[in-house]
């Protein structure tokens, strides 16, 4: 062993050894027998409290920088040439023209692009960031019908979009699977490591022998983000460095991965994404960061990429349509003795995404006996992919239709039948809830929408031309916390904090929240907090999805503060009135470090910074691993209501009320929860009534790519939404805070079409919802 | 002679291809006016060209010779935020924040349309001088203007309140 050798085991022994350190003296505040974060019991701070966005002057003078506005010296154009086939060869292409008209410098295609490795496929590795793995032109076939085989860079964009329709292109076109009919091969599908099916007993003798039963088939379509803002960046090679302006979910993920497909150091690589114009698990990594990285470094020219609306749609995933049957085998009380939901949902191989729409099923109701699968066919398409919500938003359409439709069989209200099948732990895991409290959402969100006003029997009130009806659903959603959160605090002499972190705000109102809570934790009033977020030079691997930032970010600033209260201890010293004291026997407050017991024995950050003659005191803190979720099922909750009108003749529908009563624990900041919460159900609206990505079967093309064809609620489908919560935390969490960002999409559809059930007596399981369907 | 933006002069752009959206953001940088759709669908774009609402994406910039066009940038006075804009903050009335300044500029333009009467597809009474001032007026007046994030209520909300205080607004120059 050489001598380099022994220094790195040496050190990595080291290492090792401060880890398990770490891991014995972690308190352990979301375990059992730790103490709950002390942020929860503090009820007179800025959590809780409706604070502004911080971010909400600069957003409504239109000057927040957005990734495709970022100007940089020399920048090119960027446009792409599609496939206009699902699969097969590229025989001839034609770039002559292109390459000849005025403002053109550079003409890409797979026989001048530099040779690149595959993508990393996310939840293939930590880091991982792509939606799709396929080589991103390097030959000569095309795999999907949209697939990017050419891409022009030009002075400006009008000169690079002329050029790009100069391409001329043939094709030898090979049979391919784009319907499910002609889907290539069928198996049980896998989402994050574990397969998408569950047996508990025996379901199907049980259901045959219920003397209550219903079942039912339910489809929904594919569905696609639309983010307002379409994806774009810009960016710029400096010698062997990386500079990206994007607009993404997941900073440390894209410059990790950009870094493996450049056969770069991943500090080579630099994302800086501060604000972005809507995600919904869109906003990832896809063809176009890469391709125009490429081109950048083939031309040596900064680029802008801003893909069309139509480019969108091309190159960026949805969510996959779903065909999910449905059966509940109930006693003559009631109680569910068996629950099946089993269905098919498409994905490409090259996809790490299988819609797993059974996991809202999993933790729902008691039953005796469960049987849960999606089974995953293959077919030659865009790489479909996460969206908000993904497996609840359309699993609970299936599965809170049918609940419905089993109370009607039962005589009974749709309310108590959830309430009379509360499990009291979880079903198939056996393990306890970390706080669940979705009868009391209930309760209070039947009473405040008048619920005992609803008429049982359908299509029994009628004002004029309009049918009226009321129809409730559940909504749920996992808490999640994913590794590699972590956070730097820099404090400073003037008593100032900044914390850097490395997330991201897509109108969530992280950076809001955060300033409020990191306030709340160091004792300071808000205006003596930033947050700096939104760049991969910052401390974490945090991803905006899964629900999951704030108690990322939360843990991650929890820990760096008990690093922050240690080192401030030892700074303070013998001449400090904290002389002696320990970090448990010390709250942070004032804008300074006060006894517990004893707040006159006080001294402030400024005071301790001077005294040590320090300009700032900088630390950092990860997030251990999310042992939470092992030993409790942790879940957000929700109760939706809904009233609409149906008219008779027409068949239109209007969503007249809506109320969504929540139990996500703590609401950290009302005003942007709410608009969290609002968000989903109107995305959940749209789901009901409207959304449907038309995919054409012959050829595998997304028919209605742009948002003309793919409708949208606008402002007159959308009602005036209440939302109201328990606010009781979850012990188990940080700042005792489950997610909020995705639960509003899920119920909703459900509630929408009992409600229309109600309102008409039809009951439709092929969604969206439209007009042509209740005539 | 060019084009007068937020009260500056402007030349016109060489290449006729050029839409007005693509003129603000890429030759200005003014980029505070949104391209979501470059096709006409979504209203992110809008701005006031003398008052009126248009979408920037679907104008040439050539056509707009001799006019005055006010963009986000150009709706605050003297650095201040309009009322419109505070009350967006205060309403919570965008998340992501990038279709509040098509809205913004689109909810100026469309009070200026309530003002003079123009009936909107739900107004009752095609022929009435004045046109009842209602949340779904409001609604019916924006829906061209998409929002994704869900940020509708606080959005008729913060127009709402705007001019329910202050019915007789100052138009943007």
């Amino acid at each position: 062993m050489s001598i380099v050798d022994k220094g790195k085991e040496a050190a990595q022994g080291i290492a090792q050894s401060v880890m398990k350190k770490a891991v014995e003296l972690a308190p352990g505040a979301l375990l059992p027998g730790g103490r709950p974060d002390p942020l929860i019991r503090r009820q007179h701070g800025h959590i809780g409290k409706p604070v502004s966005r911080v971010d909400g002057p600069l957003k409504v003078r239109g000057a927040a920088p957005f990734a495709a506005e970022i100007a940089l010296d020399g920048m090119v154009y960027a446009a792409l040439a599609y496939s206009t086939i699902a699969k097969g060869r590229i025989v001839t292409l034609d770039t002559g023209a292109a390459e000849a008209a005025p403002g053109v410098v550079l003409v890409m295609t797979h026989r001048n692009a530099p040779r690149l490795n595959p993508p990393p496929r996310f939840l293939s590795g930590d880091k991982a960031a792509a939606g799709d793995d396929s080589p991103v032109m390097q030959d000569d076939r095309v795999r999907w019908n949209g697939e990017p085989i050419a891409l022009v860079l030009a002075e400006t964009q009008e000169q690079a979009d002329h050029a790009r329709s100069l391409i001329r292109v043939t094709y030898a076109e090979e049979p391919a699977a784009t319907s499910l009919p002609t889907a290539d091969g069928c198996e049980v599908g896998t989402f994050m490591g574990e397969p998408l099916r569950a047996v508990v007993g025996d379901a199907d003798a049980a259901f045959a022998a219920a003397p209550h039963k219903v079942e039912a088939v339910y489809t929904t379509p594919g569905h696609n983000h639309n983010a307002l803002e379409p994806h774009g960046a810009t960016l710029v090679w400096r010698g062997d460095e990386l500079f990206i302006h994007d607009a993404t979910q997941a900073v440390a993920h894209t410059a990790w991965s950009m870094a493996q497909i450049f056969d770069l150091e991943e500090a080579q690589v630099h994302v800086s994404s501060p604000f972005v114009g809507g995600g919904f698990g869109a906003k990832g990594l896809w063809q176009h960061q890469i391709l125009a990285a490429a081109a950048a470094r083939l031309a040596g020219r900064p680029v802008r990429i801003a893909l069309s609306r139509e480019g969108v749609y091309r190159i960026v995933g949805g969510r996959s349509p779903t065909e999910q049957r449905v059966a509940l085998g109930a006693d003559a009380d009631g109680r569910l003795t068996a629950i099946i939901h089993r269905g098919v949902t498409p994905k490409t191989r090259h996809s790490p995404m299988p819609e797993p729409f059974i996991l809202p099923t999993q933790s729902a109701y008691a039953a005796k006996t469960f049987a849960l699968e999606v089974q995953t066919c293959y077919l030659d398409m865009v790489a479909n992919t996460f969206m908000r919500a993904p497996g609840e938003a359309v699993g609970t359409v299936a599965l809170e239709c049918a609940m419905d439709e089993l109370a009607e069989q039962l005589g009974m209200d749709p309310v108590e039948l959830r309430i009379l099948n509360e499990p009291e732990k979880d079903p198939l895991s056996g393990r306890p809830f970390s706080s669940r409290n979705i009868v009391a959402a209930y309760r209070a969100g039947a009473q405040r929408f008048g619920w005992e006003r609803r008429n049982p029997v359908p299509r029994s009130r009628r004002e004029g031309d309009w049918l009226v009806g009321m129809g409730c659903a559940t909504a749920t959603y996992p808490y999640h916390r994913m590794p590699g959160g972590a956070a730097r605090i820099t404090l400073d002499a003037a008593g100032h904090a900044r914390i850097d972190v490395a997330a991201h705000e897509m109108g969530m109102g992280t950076a809001t929240t955060h300033t409020q809570v990191a306030a709340d934790r160091l004792g300071l009033p808000l205006e003596a907090v930033t947050v700096r977020y939104g760049d991969s030079s910052l401390p974490g691997v945090i991803l905006a999805g899964g629900s999951q930032q704030t108690a990322s970010v939360g843990l991650s600033v929890m820990m760096a503060h008990q690093e922050l209260v240690g080192e401030l201890l030892k700074l303070a010293g013998n001449d400090s009135p904290l002389a002696g004291l320990g970090a448990d026997e010390v709250e942070c407050a004032d804008a300074g470090l006060r006894k517990l017991d004893e707040p006159g024995r006080f001294e402030s950050y400024a005071s301790i910074l001077a005294r040590s003659g320090r300009s700032e005191l900088v630390v950092e803190g990860s997030a251990p691993m999310p042992l939470e979720t092992m030993h409790w099922s942790m879940h957000s909750h929700g109760a939706m209501f809904c009233e609409v009108r149906v008219n008779a003749i027409t068949g239109e529908t209007r969503v007249s009320r809506f109320l969504g009563s929540f139990d996500c624990g703590r609401i950290l900041n009302p005003k942007t929860a709410a608009s969290q919460f609002r968000g989903g159900i109107i995305m959940g609206l749209g789901l009901a009534l409207m959304e449907e990505t038309q995919f054409d079967g012959r050829n595998g093309r997304i028919m209605n790519r742009n948002l003309s064809d793919y409708h949208l609620p606008v402002h007159l489908d959308v009602p005036e939404i209440e939302v109201i919560w328990t606010d009781i935390p979850d012990p188990h969490a940080p700042m005792g805070a489950r997610g909020i960002g995705e639960i509003g999409i899920t119920g909703t559809g459900a509630a929408v079409a009992n409600a229309i059930h109600n309102a008409t007596g039809r009951r439709v399981r092929e969604f969206p919802i439209t007009l042509d369907k209740l005539l | 002679m060019g084009i007068t933006v937020n009260g500056t002069d402007v030349d016109l752009p060489d290449d006729p291809r050029v839409s007005l959206l693509d003129l603000l953001r890429e030759k200005l940088h003014l980029s505070g006016t949104k391209k979501g759709c470059d096709q006409g669908a979504c209203g992110a774009c809008t701005v006031l060209v003398d008052g009126q609402r248009i979408l920037s994406c679907l104008a040439l910039a050539v056509q707009y010779e001799g006019r005055s066009v006010t963009t986000i940038e150009g709706v605050g006075a003297d650095g201040a935020l309009h009322p419109l804009q505070q009350a967006f903050i205060e309403h919570d009335g965008f998340q992501c924040g990038y279709c509040t300044p098509g809205q913004i500029c689109s909810a100026i333009g469309m009070i200026e349309e309530l003002r003079r009467g123009v009936p909107s597809h739900i107004t009752g009474d095609l022929h009435a001088t004045s046109i009842p001032y209602s949340r779904d007026e409001l609604r019916e007046r924006m829906s061209g203007n998409l929002c994704r994030c869900g940020a509708h209520n606080g959005i008729i909300d913060a127009i709402a309140e705007t001019y329910r205080a202050n019915p007789q607004p100052e138009a943007a120059e």
